[in-house]
């Protein structure tokens, strides 16, 4: 009986725990009463090097992350320090800055509170002091930059200068430069076309204009010997370039009349569709040359082996590293890098341009220098290595 | 003067695009997106004058009779009915038309294009073969690295020797990634001075004739 009444009891207290208004529903609980500490140290100010409208907030971890109770942080934004703060951006754990890029209005005052966010609970971080979004004028990351910009163009200028007045300068000999007048005399004598692929990137990349170029001389040569030259092209604006510079090759030869209007011509913007057209004119036409300058991506190796395959003698040149090996393997001559870009002086031996690329072999030497210095310093101090590291990173 | 303007506008803004490469401000932002959107304009009016290339291109190849001319026929066709129906599908009451477009794209130039690719595989295999004849101490030493590399990169290699994986990586990371970055370096170089000569009017074989 006793024990009836004591189960009573219990359920009565209970029943009238649960029905008090004391106890407050789980949305209202506040965040203080939260396990997890909150972040501190909140700081704000105006992101660095930009066009305004951004802060940088930073803050300290909460200590409970250690723990793994903390899931990530809430990064909110007000007009001001009392209130009327609204989410403008999250982070995961482990991160503890934030780059806010949606602040409305430059130059007015902006508060940022931080909540750590756990499974269970929530904890909100003191109120930052005020900040300012600002645009800039300079960004002080590229300083680095613009030095390196004006020595090498101080440097291109003295030997620009040294060409100039008569100085020979000594260019080693490129191979595949080399063979651009044997493989031109060769697609003559066999009384077939030479094949031009400038790339399949548009003019903006520098590898394109390069290829460009290399298409003037190369058409200079052709109008010469009165080779056909073909020149399919995938972009629009790269094919009126092409048109343009073959045209003016045969006329500055004085071959007008041998000049070709339907040897440049657009096939497609297609990736795919592009090399298997120009696979199609390798295995029809049967061109003795076959050069592939400028950018190429995946179908390198299929317009390589392909041209392999009809017999012609291949040049190939590009910047993409990850297509040289296949340039490597299946062509004849292959321009790595740079040697693409020396092409246009080295086939012209204009002294303006032997003086460039000679100030562009020296600024090479001196980038060895420095990271030979760097390495020896590095090796004797390795704190300095950070500072170094800092110093050629570009913002 | 044909030459001078072109040469002028080169310059005027090579000279500014290089100083807005340093400043960030809004202004600054918002010319350079501009200029960006001016490309697409010039890149559509380009777009015109290429696809009259092919068309003449391919005319000229069926009235002359060249060899395989019927392929033309095949292309011009495959122009003209795409172009009307990518147009004429998006008229209200024509959406069949619009369809129709998307099933030719989908069930016919995709998969071209993905067979296309997939062929890479192969020509893949025959450079392969060419590439690791062990002609030269190169070539052997190519060999040898790729065998390498090829046994670190899949389970069987360390099966064989568990450092064979590790070797790999070295491979990789040290003296293939050297040479990469040796290669970037010249690349870098040899962009910034090609942009340079055609700032400062060195180079002018863009503009057709070499110079002059």
């Amino acid at each position: 009986m006793r024990l009836k009444i004591t189960g009573l009891l219990v359920l009565c207290w209970a029943a009238a725990l649960a029905a008090s208004p004391t106890s407050p529903p789980a949305s209202q609980v506040p965040l203080t009463a939260a396990a997890i500490a909150p972040p501190s140290d909140i700081k704000a100010a105006d992101t660095p090097n930009d066009a305004g409208h951004a802060i940088t907030v930073s803050w300290q971890a909460s200590p409970d992350e250690v723990s793994k109770m903390v899931e990530g942080y809430e990064v909110l934004r007000s007009e001001t320090p009392e209130g009327g703060f609204i989410k403008v951006g999250y982070v995961p754990y482990g991160f503890t800055s934030y780059d806010d890029q949606d602040v409305p209005d430059n130059g007015k005052d902006y508060f940022y509170q931080i909540k750590a966010v756990g499974r269970e609970s929530q904890a909100l971080s003191l109120v930052s002091a005020s900040a300012r979004s600002a645009e800039q004028w300079f960004n002080t990351m590229r300083i680095n930059a613009l030095v390196s910009c004006i020595l090498f163009t101080i440097i291109v200028i003295i030997f620009i200068s040294r060409a100039k007045s008569g100085q020979s300068l000594f260019i080693r000999r490129i191979a595949g430069l080399a063979a651009v007048e044997e493989a031109v005399g060769r697609a003559t004598e066999m009384g077939r076309p030479i094949l031009y692929v400038p790339g399949l990137s548009s003019i903006s990349d520098v590898a394109t204009i390069a290829a460009l170029n290399i298409l003037g001389q190369v058409a200079k040569k052709t109008a010469e010997y009165d080779t056909p030259l073909l020149v399919p092209n995938r972009d629009p604006v790269v094919f009126t370039v092409a048109q343009e510079i073959v045209k003016e090759a045969y006329n500055e030869i004085g071959r007008p009349d041998a000049y070709n209007h339907d040897s440049v011509f657009y096939l497609t913007d297609s990736q795919m569709g592009f090399a298997s057209g120009v696979d199609g004119i390798m295995a029809r036409e049967k061109p003795a040359t076959n050069f592939f300058l400028g950018m190429f991506w995946a179908e390198s190796l299929i317009l390589a082996e392909t041209g392999a395959e009809t017999g012609a003698i291949q040049i190939a040149g590009t910047d993409a590293v990850h297509q040289l090996p296949f340039f490597i393997t299946a062509c004849d001559y292959t321009l790595i890098g740079e040697e693409l870009y020396a092409a246009s002086a080295y086939l012209s031996r204009e002294p303006m341009l032997l003086g460039t690329l000679k100030g562009q072999d020296w600024s090479k030497a001196v980038i060895v220098m420095l990271l030979i210095v760097g390495l020896a310093v590095s090796l004797i101090n390795p704190g300095i290595r950070n500072i170094i590291l800092q110093m050629l990173r570009v913002g | 003067m044909k030459r001078q303007i072109p040469l002028i506008i080169v310059l005027t803004l090579g000279i500014f695009f290089f100083i807005q490469f340093f400043v960030p401000s809004q202004v600054s932002t918002n010319i350079y997106q501009i200029t960006l959107q001016w490309t697409i304009v010039i890149s559509a009016f380009a777009i015109v004058l290429a696809v009259g290339s092919l068309f003449n291109h391919h005319m000229l190849k069926i009235k002359r009779r060249k060899p395989h001319w019927w392929n033309s026929i095949v292309t011009l066709a495959a122009l003209v009915v795409m172009a009307l129906l990518g147009i004429l599908g998006r008229w209200r009451g024509l959406e069949k038309l619009g369809d129709l477009y998307h099933t030719l794209f989908l069930y016919v130039q995709a998969p071209m294009d993905s067979a296309m690719f997939a062929i890479l595989a192969f020509y893949m295999a025959s450079a392969a073969y060419r590439a690791f004849r062990a002609r030269s101490q190169e070539a052997a030493l190519l060999l040898i690295s790729g065998f390498i590399v090829m046994l670190g990169v899949i389970p069987f290699g360390s099966m064989i020797w568990s450092r064979i994986p590790d070797i790999a990586e070295w491979i990789l990371m040290v003296p293939n990634m050297a040479a990469k970055r040796g290669i970037l370096f010249g690349v870098g170089l040899g962009m910034t001075a090609t942009s340079l000569k055609i700032i400062l009017g060195i180079e002018r074989s863009w503009l057709g004739g070499g110079g002059k």
